[in-house]
């Protein structure tokens, strides 16, 4: 396997102009003979099947909820970052590329984070003309608000529910096509496998949820938009279906996987309750521009917080990190949180919690001006904690939120595999080993809307492809494969559901390869994870059939791939020998407890190949090249 | 810590074309911190672990924003929180004892796929017929280019709140989807970049609404009560004024472009 980055040559802020330029063009005309599957209906599959349908290109869209419109980016609260320099205090592409590089502690592309940063405009300005209600100042100009790891104000939102409007625009653009039938909408369907001939994917092989019908789609490209894999902890903030399947059989089918030990643990998330828990909520990181972050000076001291006296408050944050307080970015706030609840200073029930304190910006700022900044979240929080956080401080704690690493594409968004595409958090590119806080919304739509309509057509153009039909023996193997699989997931027939594997791998995984990281631990992984496995296959019970509505066997079908997908990870995050971002190795830390990189060594992406069932995956290395920042280790102090 | 315990009355469907039936489960040790879907899981656990086929329920966020889940509960959509989704309803809504009734969505624009599945195709094809600002990807002016007052961005942000969960339509006794429809309609209505297509929006989406089987609305309410985001059913008076000032004035003919009903 080879890794072609094809990264344009020029200055970095001409390489996306004059990539576009040099790229091949298909004719207005010829689109429409061309069909693009686009799995996933998030903000970067809607967005890229609406734009695609509207330059002309036949466009099927798959996705396995009831509808494209309730995909998982519909649940991020807090915003969408863009260098607009509304503000006029400082900022500007440089400085959005600058702080998304350094955020991401110096492991992504400086090319397709400076291209990020450049359609980030854009961006807002799509999502504007499509109606999306962003928060307004009185003069009815677009307001903006903070956001970790930046010291300007960029971040344009819709009250706490910025993913769903955004989502809205996406989706009324989606709908706006399927009403043209330049779209087929496929709801309630699971991708299954990925369909290669001659060494080009050529389609997908899916699930009808419904009936349980198993179906080949062949096209000329495939894009994948499914988003990523936190739900292999089992617990995260992650929607329930959410999953790796798409990209986990795609890797199986020979795309490589980048990074996948790069896992974000987000630091204000509502405190897990019991056993029974199914999902962690996030609370969203704009509650840290007026919620202030503590924790008793004393460990063991279980007074109520308002019975805490200011001296005998630790505010961690604002202590360690002065210059960003508590807008410390995610990975930094999430380890001090782990930190002093290690230390004994945590707060509620088991001591996994701490303090984020409105007190001060409810006096200073007065009720009504929190309550329209946060309002909907302060009721989801009461809602379920049966607590009021306009009286009690919150408790927090730090939960799986998102995947940076994803599978590894290059700068055109094609995979190892010629052919398959792949967009938003399904892939690598754009984080490095930490994301900033409202830029998974911008990623999301500048794949969809702005990177993938021009760079298929390059592929398309550029590629002569033999016509196929359902009947070719690559399609049928596929579909075999699937359809096997399914019959032996339902014949084991044993003792033990589904969730409880699930919980098994989750806790173990949480354990060993969460928020800090050994060679021990990982080891120690890599040994149980296969035990698991092996019993799974031997012991598990997935009651029904697979010609009906069986949500227990969409469960285990997901839940078989995180079982040998958390294998990948753990040997990721085992080889890497240094702590950058989210990965945190207890061996590799400054005298501080501060991440500390290797640059030497590690200052390359790792694209995993996959070698076959019970063979070690191969190791490849992007070197990343640093022309236009400096390395430096990351400070927020 | 205390427990709940209790009794369930849950409709179990086999199929669109099966005859349902309720059927009666025990629920013993719950905790009243658990969420109504948690309490679901748990009984789901015990049913596969004897072997049986779990209640078939649609969820994904569980936070209340991806507008997946929906039960009637005791009789009442989303059941007793008012403007809590059915993911976002806790246990200690309840009583020790109690029985509680769990039903899907009833409506004949909605069947039921499974168990307390039901189908809302239906929604979507109102939003295709019209339900968005036709601007394609790039050639659009500067974000600040078009100025929108405060109290209208607000109010129209009031109104795009909708997670399209149905529940207006199962509280509805015509089983209308007005509020669904009017709440797009307003969003749109209320911001300078809709104005074009306002007319022919709210002809197009009142049609399609029509065909897909939904009922009228005749002002009764029980929409904006059943609402886990609590949109108010004026927007549905301001739909009415949409569609007869388009009738009269604008808009070329009632072709939708939905797709089948």
């Amino acid at each position: 396997m080879e890794l072609r980055a094809r990264i344009p040559s020029g200055p970095l802020a001409d390489k996306w102009d004059r990539h576009r330029f040099e790229m091949k063009l298909v004719n207005p005309a010829n689109k429409r003979r061309y069909t693009v599957l686009v799995v996933g209906s998030g903000l970067a599959g809607a967005s890229a099947a609406a734009s695609l349908a509207e330059l002309g290109y036949q466009v099927r869209c798959f996705c396995f909820q009831d509808s494209p419109r309730r995909a998982h980016s519909i649940a991020a609260q807090g915003g969408i970052n863009a260098a607009k320099n509304y503000q006029n205090d400082g900022d500007s592409i440089w400085r959005l590329f600058y702080d998304t590089i350094k955020g991401g502690d110096f492991r992504a592309r400086e090319a397709n984070v400076y291209r990020l940063a450049q359609i980030s405009v854009d961006i807002i300005d799509q999502c504007v003309a499509q109606g999306v209600p962003f928060a307004r100042e009185y003069s009815g100009y677009l307001a903006n608000r903070s956001f970790g790891g930046a010291q300007v104000s960029r971040t344009f939102y819709a009250r706490g529910q910025t993913g769903q409007q955004l989502l809205l625009g996406a989706y009324q653009a989606l709908c706006k096509e399927i009403a043209r039938g330049t779209v087929v909408m496929h709801p309630r369907t699971e991708m299954l496998d990925l369909i290669l001939v001659d060494g080009r994917c050529r389609g997908i092989v899916t699930r009808n949820l419904v009936t349980g019908e198993v179906l080949a789609h062949v096209a000329d490209a495939v894009v994948l938009a499914t988003g990523g894999y936190g739900n292999v902890f089992y617990l995260s903030t992650n929607a329930r279906g959410s999953n790796v399947t798409a990209t986990y059989r795609a890797w199986k089918r020979g795309a490589a996987f980048g990074n996948p030990c790069f896992t974000q643990i987000h630091p204000t998330c509502i405190p897990v309750s019991g056993d029974y828990q199914s999902k962690l909520t996030l609370m969203s990181e704009s509650l840290r521009n007026d919620g202030r972050v503590w924790v008793p000076r004393q460990a063991g001291d279980h007074r109520a917080p308002h019975e805490i006296p200011e001296p005998e408050r630790d505010y961690y944050l604002e202590r360690k990190y002065p210059s960003f307080g508590n807008l410390s970015p995610r990975d930094i706030a999430s380890r001090a949180a782990k930190e002093v609840c290690d230390e004994g200073r945590g707060v509620g029930p088991g001591g996994r919690g701490v303090f984020l304190d409105f007190a001060d910006a409810i006096a200073r700022l007065g009720r009504e001006t929190i309550e329209e900044r946060y309002g909907n979240l302060f009721e989801m929080y009461q809602r379920i904690t049966d607590e009021n956080p306009y009286r009690v401080p919150m408790r927090i704690y730090p939960a799986v939120h998102y995947t940076m690493g994803g599978l590894w594409v290059d700068y055109n968004l094609m995979s190892t595999i010629p052919g398959l595409h792949v967009l938003g958090e399904a892939n690598f590119s754009d984080h490095g080993a930490n994301r900033l806080g409202a830029s998974a919304l911008m990623q999301g739509l500048a794949d969809g809307y702005f990177i993938i309509p021009v760079t298929i057509g390059d592929y398309l153009a550029t590629t002569r492809l033999e016509k196929i039909t359902t009947d070719h023996p690559e399609v049928r193997g596929a579909m075999e494969a699937v359809e096997r699989r399914t019959s032996r997931l339902l014949s084991v027939r044993g003792s033990r559901t589904v969730d409880s594997f699930h919980r098994e791998l989750g806790s173990l995984l949480w354990d060993k390869c969460g928020m800090a990281r050994t060679a021990g631990g990982l080891t120690e992984a890599l040994r149980r994870i296969p035990e698991i496995r092996a019993e799974f296959w031997e012991n598990v019970t997935v009651p029904g059939s697979d010609a009906h509505l069986n949500q227990a066997l969409e469960k285990a079908n997901r839940v078989a791939d995180y079982l040998e997908f958390a294998e990948l990870m753990c040997r990721d995050a085992l080889h890497r020998e240094e702590s950058c971002g989210g990965h945190f190795r207890e061996e590799h830390q400054t005298p501080d407890g501060e991440a500390s990189r290797d640059d030497d060594r590690f200052a390359y992406v790792a694209a995993w190949e996959y070698a076959g069932d019970g063979a070690e995956p191969v190791l490849h290395r992007e070197p990343l090249v640093f022309e236009n920042v400096q390395l430096a280790q990351r400070s927020y102090k | 810590m205390t427990t709940l315990h209790l009794k369930l009355l849950v409709w179990r469907q086999a199929g669109p074309h099966a005859a349902g039936r309720f059927v009666r489960y025990d629920a013993p040790d719950l905790s009243p911190d658990m969420s109504f879907l948690e309490m679901l899981d748990v009984v789901n656990e015990r049913l596969i672990a004897q072997g049986e086929e779990p209640i078939a329920f649609d969820h994904d966020c569980r936070e209340g924003i991806c507008g997946s889940c929906g039960l009637v509960i005791n009789g009442v959509a989303h059941g007793p929180m008012r403007g809590t989704a059915t993911c976002q309803l806790h246990l200690r809504s309840f009583r020790s004892g109690q029985e509680v009734v769990i039903e899907p969505w009833r409506a004949k624009a909605f069947p039921v796929v499974r168990d307390l599945i039901v189908d809302r195709g239906a929604l979507d094809r109102i939003i295709a017929a019209g339900g968005y600002i036709s601007a394609r990807t790039g050639g659009v002016p500067d974000a600040n280019a078009v100025l929108v007052p405060k109290d209208d961005a607000d109010a129209a942000m009031d109104a795009a709140a909708c997670i399209g969960c149905g529940a207006c339509v199962a509280a509805c006794p015509n089983a209308s989807a007005s509020l669904f429809a009017a709440a797009k309609i307003a969003h749109l209505g209320l911001m300078p970049q809709g104005q074009p297509e306002r007319p022919e929006r709210v002809l197009r989406m009142v049609t399609q609404m029509d065909m897909e089987g939904f009922g009228n609305c005749t002002n009764i309410g029980e929409c904006q009560e059943a609402c886990p985001k609590l949109i108010s059913i004026d927007v549905i008076a301001r739909m009415n004024r949409d569609f007869l000032r388009a009738s009269m004035f604008g808009g070329e003919g009632r072709v939708t472009g939905g797709g089948e009903a």
